[in-house]
């Protein structure tokens, strides 16, 4: 059986939805209250951590795969790179605030601050994404002997999730 | 002695630091020199009156010397007998004692413990930041204001070497490995 004891399966089956929403909500609202994209993207990432380790890797790798983690990896950059680029487009300035000058919104509102949100969901994917691949890429090495008595790093990818 | 000139002494300090890190043959001396310019870039922070830079610089300083001493001290290092070589530790205790009293003289434009420099400092840019960071940006939350509006190349930065820092960790724990003919 892979993974850990069926307590922390059932407690696991319960609790990572809620931490999953609690990390979105830091990020969605990094500007209204204290957290943002770097401490939202932590949180996303340790419910998948939390995922692994009770289920096993196979589980956790079956729902994001280390091609999607590196798609969601280079998409937040991407688009926070497309973001500043667009400020300076729109504003005449790199990283200016184009969306705020054009349409202020009301303080303490969700649709505020113009870019800030765009950015933070930016930055949240990426840390989140890299921080999984980090662990992905940890949880899979094995260090074996080989016939020699020799020690040499393996990677153990379940079937048909290799990388090139 | 205004700061420019203290700081384009401190500057070829960490020039001769490099070039020796460079040049010399010892691995050992050539991650202690490399400790060196990190000491002179933290002094030169201080005298810029950014402390808090001064200390990250010089805490990840020396983690970082204590990793390399570590990871070089085996391979290459040579036993001194017989003679000191009074020379070289003249020359090292005057490096020193320089040094400390660059630190000393650099502290002489920072406030006391408890008062940070915008409360010193009328037109330092956090003041400015605190006042007009909701009317600019629109957002509440000052952190989210100033590392993504005011400072978001520093962000940006940020994000680059965190993306450095995953494709060399990828990198370097992959097995498969590309020679020079093609995959192996």
């Amino acid at each position: 059986m892979k993974g850990m004891t069926v307590i922390v399966k059932t407690i696991t089956r319960w609790v990572k939805v809620f931490i999953f929403l609690y990390g979105v909500y830091i990020v969605l609202t990094g500007h209204l209250t204290p957290g943002g994209g770097f401490a939202g993207g932590v949180i996303i990432a340790c419910s998948y951590i939390l995922l692994t380790l009770a289920y096993g890797k196979e589980f956790a790798l079956k729902r994001l795969g280390p091609r999607t983690t590196a798609g969601l990896d280079s998409g937040g950059a991407l688009l926070f790179l497309l973001a500043a680029l667009l400020g300076l487009g729109y504003g005449g300035i790199f990283f200016a605030n184009f969306l705020q000058k054009r349409f202020p919104g009301r303080e303490f509102q969700l649709a505020s601050a113009g870019i800030i949100p765009i950015a933070n969901i930016a930055i949240g994917l990426k840390v989140g994404a890299s921080l999984f691949l980090i662990f992905i890429i940890l949880s899979i090495l094995r260090i074996v002997l080989d016939e020699k008595g020799q020690q040499s790093m393996v990677q153990h990818w379940p079937e048909g999730k290799g990388e090139e | 002695m205004g700061t420019e000139t203290i700081l384009i002494i401190l500057l070829f300090f960490m020039l001769a630091g490099a070039l020796i890190a460079v040049e010399t043959k010892n691995l050992l001396s050539s991650v202690i020199s490399l400790g060196a310019i990190g000491v002179g870039s933290s002094v030169a922070f201080l005298f810029l009156m950014a402390p808090d830079l001064a200390i990250v610089q010089i805490a990840v300083e020396v983690v970082l010397l204590i990793f390399l001493i570590r990871g070089t001290i085996a391979r290459d290092v040579i036993p001194q007998r017989g003679h000191i070589a009074w020379g070289a530790l003249a020359v090292v205790v005057v490096l020193l004692a320089g040094l400390l009293a660059f630190g000393t003289y650099a502290f002489r434009g920072i406030g006391r413990f408890g008062q940070p420099v915008i409360s010193a400092v009328q037109e330092a840019p956090s003041n400015r930041y605190l006042a007009e960071g909701v009317r600019e940006t629109g957002a509440v939350n000052i952190v989210a204001a100033v590392i993504l509006d005011y400072r978001g190349y520093d962000t940006l930065g940020e994000a680059t070497v965190l993306f450095a820092a995953i494709l060399g960790a990828l990198t370097i724990l992959r097995v498969k490995g590309f020679t020079k003919g093609g995959q192996r």
